[in-house]
Parts: C-alpha cells; structure tokens; sequence
C-alpha cells in the first residue's frame, strides 16, 4: 500500500486553496483568490492513479472507444504540463462491459487493488448507478461522465460528481421551449428504457407541459433492442414532433428505420445526438433526416467563430472539422460526450492541486470539487463555460442545438447556462465524508 | 395507426422475423434430431454469418449486390466448415456424449464470441442491402365518396423485407427436398431412425454426423446473412435467435423438421403481432410461457414422436 502524503499546509484551508485554482499555472479555470501562493512541497513523484471505468464491450462501446482515446490525449497534455502537483497521471483502464453489476466491481478493483486515488469516465447511467455506491462506501471519489440525473437527484452519495458534462434534467428544460415554440405542441417520445431514458421521459414531459404543449405518446425502447418497425406504429397520428433519443449498438438501424417507416412523410424530428452518436451522417438511408433538429452537447461538425477553443482540442484528440477520426474519416466520434472525459481530468488536476498537502487526499479532493464555481471556457474546457453546484455535486452549461442541412450538423441555437437551472434537490455537503 | 393497417404491418413484421427464424431454427432442428446434440453455440454461428457478411461484402469493394451475393455464399460455407471442424475436434472426441456436448458447445459459444470480440471489435457494423425500395401500401375506407384508397403514413415495407421472406421459403422448399429425395438425405433420416442399424448398414455416422453439425451451422449462417442488411452485425446478437430457435425447437418437437417451421411460422407472427399491439417483452413472456405449457401437456412438442 502506498502511503498518502500526509504534509500539511501550515495556515492554509482547503478550502481557500481550492479557490485560487484558477491562479495556478495559468490555468485560469475557477474562479480564483489570489493569496493561495505556497505551492505544494515534498510530493512523491509516484503517478497519480486514476481508475478509468470505461465501456470497452457491452452496448456503450462506441463510447468506451471514443472516452479512453479523449482521456489518453487529456492525459497526454496534463503530463507534459507537469502532471498533478509534479507527479505524472497514470490511467488504469478497465471494462465494464457496460454492465452494472460489473462497474461495481471495476470500482471496487480500483480502490482496493490498483490503489487508485480517484476513478472516473463511466457514461451509462445504469452503469453509475449501480457502481456509485461501491465508491462512496470505499470512500473514493468517482467522477461520472454520464449525463444522467442521477447525481443531482440525490439518490447517490458524496463521494460521485458529475463535474464537467451536463445532467438530461437540465438539457430537456433547456429544449423544450424551443420545441414547443418553432416545431410544433403535439410530441411523442421514443427513449430507452432504463435510467437514462426514463430522465427523458419525465424530465422533458415535464418541461413541455410547463409550455403549454402536448405528449401524446411515450414509447419506451430496450438499449439493446436490434429491430424497431414494430415499435413505430404506436406513434400517434396527429403528432407534429417525434422526440427521439436512443443509444445501443443498433442506433444506426434505429435511424434507418424511423426514415423507413416514414418514407418521406410523418411529423418533423427532434432528435439527441444520442441517436447518431459514432453514425456517419452520409449513411446510406439518412437522408430523410435532412431538415430534422437534433441536440448536441458540442457542435460534431466545427462551427464557424464559435467555441475558441473548439479546433485545438479537436487537434488534441485526433478528429477533425467532421467529428471524424483523423486517420479514418469513417470512424465517428461521439463527440457531442466525449469532451466530457477531457474536462474531467483537468477538473481532476484542478482539484488534486488545490488539495495538495492534506491528510487524507480523497477527502480533501471531495472538499476541493465542493468549493468550486466558475468554470471559464478554455482549451480545458472547450465545450463552453460551466457552473458547478457544490451542493448537487452537477455541473450546468450550454447546450445547442443543430440542423441538419446537406448531410452535416450546424447549429441553429445555443441556449445560456441560466435556462438549464432547477432548484437544487440534495445538498451532499451535508452527509459525512 | 388504424387497426387494419396497424395489423397488416405486424404481420409483415412477423413473417419477417419467422422466416430467419424458421432458417435458424431447422438447423438447430436438424442437428438435434440426428445427432441428439443440444447445440448452445448455435446462436455463435448465426453471429459468425453476420460477421463473415460483412467481412465479405466490406473487403470486396465493388457494388453492395455483388458484395452480398458473395457473403451469401462464403458466409455459410465458412461456418459450415468450422462446424465440422468443430465438430472433429470436440464433439466426436466426446462421444456425443449428450450431457458433457452441452458443457462442451457452451464452451464453444464463449471461444466465437470472444473471439469475434477480439478481432471483429465490439461495434455494429452494417451491411449495405443489394437493394431497398420502400413500397408504400394502400388501404381502403369507406368515405364521402363510398370506398376510397388511402395510403396511411407509417404503412409500408421495403423490397428487401419481402425479398428475405421469399428467399426463406425457397430454401426451406429446397431442404425440404433435398431430406426426402437425395441420397444424403435418405442417410440422415436413416441415422435418426436408428443409429446402430445405420452403422451396420455400412453408413459412415461420423462423416454424417460432421456433414450434419456443418449444415446446421450453416442454416443459422444463412439466416443471419439475410438478416444483417436490416440488423447490423454485432457480436452479441446471437443470444436472441438461440432463444427463440430452443423456444421454437421445443414447441415444434425436437427433431421434427415440419413441427419446427410451422413453430417458427407461429412464434416469429405472434412475435411480430404482440409486439407491434403490446410489447416485445410480451411476446417473448408469452412464447416462454408457452414452451412451459408444451413441457407440461405435450413434451415431446407438437409433432415430436414420443419416443425420442
């Protein structure tokens, strides 16, 4: 067993270190107090162990490969800036197989085996929830990349946080008014059924009726579902919207097959990303999505004068102005979640830093995330400038939303941080550490 | 949707997914009534067709038609040809012992399938279809002006659906044939009858039994070659027709060639109706509950001889 660094700061809280992240190596993340000057002394140069819960097999697989080549290339970077307080970031990569009952093992693998100081990169929300509590009962933190509501619904612990993607809460509040206002009042919704789909389900149900519209059907779909005609009759005739959200290997044949059934006529689309995430959009049976509208967490296709930071960091991770594979232009990211992996692990050197020199570092690390606000837009953060929710443990930001005009995505809104706000519903904070 | 629309579509469905179905499950038929093998890898060799199509149609980089009529060759040829040499490897060596064949194609099931991982990779993967219309369908209704067509929006189904049904019943006509009029068909059904009689009758059991476990194989390939335009291949996606083949296996009567289509016919129509109208979890409840009841009142399925 390695031994923590159990240096103590003379004079300095946690706390107050922790706000002046952003003085730190110019990283200009957090918002920042100056008067955090003693950078931290007597530091192992053993690497910083990272346990990355990551969908190799299973249905997330797309993902898994999209997630592990974003964090090596964030990983990349913040080793040749030095590492975390002078040690290099080692990641320790593990399947899940997109399986619950398997996360919770990797987590406990991590902790108990690797010795890892933090895990983190686990997307799908059944996933999170199955292995969140194994990391909080280990007391190591775990830092999901996820989307779910989960975190921020209070029904994890202490120890998770969701701190650089977004939650479905807050993204289908922030799409229902421009649903409702330029595609029509009538929706139906198709969603996978299980965590994640059934935020969708409720959230964005919710939302809308707040507008004044209408949800006429709601058509839940198993994530592991291959064949979907016989899921489609059920939409009802007088919808004006289909609301569509669907993940799984099959999401390309769920695709095609909305466009079969359909053949040219039906209601207008909204759709998330979801939906086409790791699909080339010059599929062969695509085409009826032309004129559709889908949500993006970050534009795929390179947006002019938005995003400073968009083509550095697309640079970084190897895709390019298509949200393609540099090397094969065949192979799709999913680039509108994969951000979330870069983020994380800068918010991870972030937080290590500013509770650098404390006893018990999970701890202080928990205490670190807790104390953030902030989050300026950079090349660490190149999806946009966030606010982080201490109590809630979620991050909120922008979110966008594109068209599909001649076989690419352009972004047709951008919603502020502000429309993706609800009122807190757990304060972690107060549950013990 | 309408109900007379609503339920034509689901029909369509269904016929769809029984005719693969009907493939898929012949071959497990096939391979059980001759050799008593209960063959649990059977769903692996319908994943390695799918996997082998898109090989195939992917690396011959010339039209998706030629591409696919290729993988509708080389896909169960292939998998036909490591059945036998499966087969060879581990099963004779086992005496086709029944038990311990089990333990030992779960075995199998497990090495295609993380192998496939291995070098496949965990993705989808779709093969383009040699072709797809969709067809619009009509529908009358009585209206202002007396009887009316109308064409209902949802209510269709594309050329290469109808294609993979027809082209089910053709090989299915063609086996049916070719067990009752050939040679070779006359020795497999000889082997079933009685294995020992057979033997001393100068059949070599052992080429059969290869010969069998490779054509068994090979339907499942068959089945999802035709299948993969629609579905994609994946490596998980042999766990569904391995179910559905036992289900229908079971109901039809093991061994029984004709009660296995006729089961595949009923489960993969109610599969496709009670889907459409309730849900798929439904139909597969319903069909589960319905092997229950043959064990219970018919265990030797619908037209299974007693003795087996």
């Amino acid at each position: 067993m390695k031994k923590e660094n159990t240096q103590h700061l003379a004079g300095v809280s946690r706390r107050s270190a922790l706000k002046s992240i952003g003085a730190l190596g110019g990283a200009a993340a957090f918002s920042s107090i100056p008067g955090f000057t003693g950078m931290v002394h007597g530091q192992t140069d053993e690497p910083v162990r990272l346990g990355f819960q990551v969908h190799r097999t299973g249905i997330g697989a797309a993902y898994g490969r999209w997630y592990e080549r974003t964090t090596n290339a964030a990983v990349e970077r913040i080793n040749n800036m030095g590492g975390i307080n002078g040690r290099p970031i080692e990641i320790v990569g593990e399947d899940d197989g997109t399986d619950p009952k398997r996360g919770a093992e990797v987590v406990e693998k991590f902790a108990t085996q690797h010795n890892c100081d933090a895990a983190f990169g686990t997307l799908f929300s059944h996933v999170v929830i199955g292995s969140a509590p194994r990391a909080g009962e280990l007391k190591l933190p775990y830092l999901v990349v996820s989307e779910g509501h989960h975190v921020a619904s209070g029904i994890l612990n202490r120890y998770t946080l969701q701190p650089c993607i977004t939650d479905v809460k807050s993204q289908v509040q922030a799409m229902a008014p421009f649903v409702h206002d330029n595609l029509g009042k009538k929706v139906t919704m198709i969603y996978p059924d299980f965590a994640f789909g059934h935020d969708h389900r409720d959230y964005f149900s919710e939302a809308f009726a707040r507008r004044g519209g209408t949800i006429l059907e709601q058509i839940a779909i198993p994530p592991a579902e291959t064949a979907f005609t016989r899921y489609f009759p059920r939409i009802p005739r007088d919808t004006e919207i289909l609301y569509h959200v669907m993940v799984g290997p099959a999401v390309l044949t769920f695709v095609k097959e909305l466009g079969e059934f359909f053949g040219g006529s039906g209601p207008a689309l909204f759709g998330f990303i979801d939906s086409l995430e790791a699909v080339d959009m010059n599929s062969p049976g695509l085409e009826f999505l032309d004129g559709s509208y889908f949500w993006e967490g970050m534009p795929r296709y390179q947006q002019e004068g938005m995003l400073e930071f968009d083509a550095e960091y697309r640079a970084a991770v190897g895709v390019d102005a298509n949200g393609a594979s540099i090397s094969d232009s065949r192979d799709v990211s999913t680039y509108a979640h994969m951000f979330g992996c870069w983020e994380t692990l800068h918010f991870i050197r972030d937080v290590m830093t500013a509770a650098a020199g404390s006893g018990n570092m999970k701890q202080a690390m928990i205490e670190a995330a807790e104390g953030v606000t902030d989050i300026a837009e950079s090349i660490e953060h190149p999806q946009g400038a966030k606010l982080f929710n201490g109590k809630t443990h979620q991050v909120f930001g922008h979110q966008y939303i594109s068209k599909v005009e001649g076989n690419r995505l352009n972004v047709v809104h951008s919603t502020s941080i502000e429309d993706t706000f609800y009122p807190d519903e757990v304060d972690y904070t107060q549950q013990e550490l | 949707m309408e109900f007379g629309p609503h339920f034509l579509l689901a029909t369509l469905e269904g016929a769809l997914t029984a005719a693969v179905l009907a493939l898929t499950a012949v071959g497990l038929s096939v391979v059980f009534g001759i050799m008593r093998v209960v063959n649990v890898a059977h769903g692996e060799f319908f994943m390695l067709g799918a996997v082998i199509a898109w090989f195939v149609s992917t690396l011959v980089g010339v039209h998706p038609a030629i591409g696919f009529a290729l993988a509708l060759v080389a896909a169960p040829v292939a998998v036909g040809a490591l059945a036998i040499v499966a087969d060879r490897l581990v099963l004779r060596r086992l005496n086709y012992d029944p038990e311990r064949t089990i333990v030992a194609t779960i075995g199998l099931l497990y090495c295609i399938q993380q192998l496939t991982l291995m070098t496949f990779g965990p993705d989808a993967r779709p093969v383009v279809p040699p072709f797809n219309q969709r067809i619009a369908l009509p529908w009358f209704e009585f209206g202002e002006q007396g009887l009316q067509v109308i064409w209902p929006w949802g209510f269709g189904i594309t050329t290469y659906k109808l294609a993979v049904i027809a082209f089910a019943v053709i090989i299915l006509v063609g086996l049916w044939q070719f067990l009752a009029r050939s040679r070779f068909g006359l020795v497999m059904r000889a082997t079933q009858l009685d294995r020992e009689m057979a033997q001393a009758f100068g059949i070599p059991i052992d080429r059969v039994y290869g010969l069998v476990f490779g054509l068994g194989a090979g339907l499942a390939a068959l089945g999802a070659v035709l299948i993969v335009p629609i579905r994609q291949a994946h490596y998980l996606m042999g766990h569904e027709p391995l179910l559905l083949s036992f289900i229908v296996v079971i109901i039809g009567g093991l061994g029984s060639i004709p009660g296995t289509i006729i089961a595949a016919v009923l489960i993969g129509l109610s599969d496709g109706i009670i889907s459409v109208f309730f849900s798929p979890t439904l139909a597969k409840i319903i069909a589960t509950l319905l092997v229950a009841f043959v064990l219970v009142f018919r265990p030797q399925g619908l037209f299974g001889l007693r003795s087996a």
